[in-house]
């Protein structure tokens, strides 16, 4: 089990202690043009956690790539990528096929853009002709049935599934009853988040045979637990890093202790524990992410 | 390093329609005024990001006004209550000025007591809504208080160095009338330390983070 950060919720270029902290450092989405991001004010604290609307702010991949990828030397880095259209996210995955990254995510489902990207399936199988990079298509819970999608994804060459993103909510100011967010809606994160992301977890784990980073809410090494045993093999923190960026560390201790108190031997153990009936095997695509990794300087980009 | 602890209440005292509340300061460091420290608001998902009112060998004091379920939390603390508390954070007032004069407009003036004692005590204009509110001006020596419908802006002495915290139109006339003052802004934010970007604010022309950019900045940014 790895323990990450959430795409979009911490940034090691102001706090590189909290992401050594980390197994893997996943970056804010990167576009392929500069995106200024949504207007103030872009958060908002509700009633079981909190919303935000920051919209996909990043410096673009071509100033991404030549500055901010050769600060993060050092640590073990997923991108997170976003675009409007299946051409993006091709020319975003072929873009990262040859740098130092450890993976790239594919950021399907952000809440707070009004360019919607087309089906899961294609973006995935456009990045999967690109690059041998392992490729986490991170998904929206915010669908009928997720699990139709993480099939979607993995038929067209995921390694993996990322759940889940934030879902849309809405806040409005006591005295003026409009809006708290200049955007008007924002993802929901926090606490409330935690039970949605572990039906969509425990609902992909039976669905497909793709690792699974679970996120939604963790807060504690029982949350932790709780989305290892509905299926998720990796566990990445969000909304708890901007209230305590030491988590990761107390998370970790009180995981150690909740594992040991349910008499697991170790965390990998605990995967999949809330279900009863035979899983799929789990897909071994990502348990060769080395092996590949050295392989990347042979595949030609497109 | 981003610390953060727990330490306990040393007590709080209304300042007008303010609450002043007293931390143990253990082994925090102050900061230079006009620095934030993210402050756990009991019973929230998120911390309060407050500037330093007072600094004590034993106490740091914050100034805070109970405008929304965080900060009435923060106000409804008691002698004991532990909180969790992460700073200083951000950029600071610089105090390398010759003829400084402090402005503040409201809970604004949060920050002026500590920056006025680093400065050895400098001549201060404040202004406030009610004579209920300008209770607070006490915390601030050698201050001039005006009330509204009179703005800070109509009484500042010229040739001074503006060192100014107060609602955003305030700072914005003080812009305007001297280009050399330092302002101390405010935004919501999430964690105070660069990693939700969602205190930016527009500086230079672009959406940058407060939290890491200011909050204190150039007039002329």
């Amino acid at each position: 089990m790895r323990l990450l950060n959430a795409s979009g919720c911490l940034d090691a270029l102001t706090a590189l202690e909290v992401a050594r902290s980390l197994d893997v450092f996943v970056t804010k989405t990167v576009t392929p043009m500069p995106r200024a991001g949504n207007d103030p004010v872009r958060i908002a604290e509700v009633d079981g956690g909190m919303l935000n609307a920051i919209g996909l702010a990043n410096p673009g991949i071509e100033r991404f790539c030549g500055d901010t990828l050769a600060r993060l030397a050092g640590l073990e880095v997923w991108v997170s990528v976003g675009g409007f259209s299946v051409q993006d996210y091709a020319d975003l995955a072929a873009r990262l096929d040859g740098e130092d990254v450890a993976a790239i995510e594919l950021n399907l489902s952000c809440p707070n853009v009004d360019e919607v990207p087309e089906s899961v399936g294609e973006v995935v199988a456009a990045a999967r002709a690109v690059t041998e990079k392992p490729l986490y298509a991170k998904l929206s819970p915010a669908v009928p049935d997720v699990a139709e999608t993480a099939r979607a994804a993995e038929a067209a060459g995921a390694d993996g599934l990322s759940l889940v993103n934030t879902i849309r909510g809405l806040a409005l100011d006591e005295r003026t009853l409009r809006p708290v967010l200049a955007r008007g809606p924002g993802g929901l994160s926090g606490p409330a988040l935690r039970p949605v992301a572990l039906a969509a977890v425990h609902a992909c784990r039976r669905a497909t045979a793709l690792p699974i980073v679970g996120m939604g809410g963790v807060a504690t090494g029982r949350h932790v637990l709780e989305l290892l045993a509905a299926g998720a093999n990796d566990v990445a923190l969000g909304t708890i890093l901007f209230s305590d960026p030491a988590a990761p560390g107390r998370i970790r201790a009180e995981l150690e202790a909740e594992l040991a108190a349910h008499g697991f031997a170790d965390a990998d153990n605990a995967v999949g524990a809330a279900h009863e009936a035979d899983l799929p095997t789990l897909h071994q695509r990502s348990r060769v992410r080395v092996e590949k990794h050295l392989h990347t300087g042979l595949n030609v980009a497109g | 390093m981003l610390t953060r602890a727990a330490h306990s209440v040393t007590g709080t005292e209304a300042v007008g329609p303010y609450t002043l509340l007293r931390i143990q300061r253990g082994d925090l460091d102050p900061g230079l005024p006009g620095q934030f420290f993210m402050l756990e608001a009991p019973g929230r998902l998120l911390p309060r990001p407050m500037s330093l009112c007072l600094a004590t060998e034993s106490e740091l004091a914050f100034l805070i006004d109970p405008i929304g379920p965080g900060t009435r939390a923060l106000c409804s603390l008691e002698l004991g209550d532990r909180l969790a508390i992460l700073g200083p954070l951000g950029n600071g007032f610089r105090l390398d000025v010759e003829r400084p004069l402090l402005v503040g407009g409201g809970i604004g003036i949060a920050p002026l007591p500590y920056l006025s004692e680093r400065l050895d005590n400098p001549p201060a204009v404040l202004g406030f809504r009610t004579s209920w509110h300008a209770e607070a001006a006490a915390l601030v020596p050698n201050a001039e208080v005006v009330l509204e419908p009179i703005y800070v802006t109509e009484v500042m002495p010229a040739g001074h160095d503006v060192l100014a915290c107060g609602p955003a139109p305030m700072l914005e006339a003080i812009r305007a009338l001297t280009p050399h003052a330092q302002l101390a802004w405010e935004a919501p934010m999430a964690c105070g330390y660069g990693a939700c970007w969602g205190c930016v604010v527009r500086i230079d022309g672009e959406l940058k983070r407060l939290c890491v950019e200011g909050p204190v900045l150039d007039a002329a940014a």
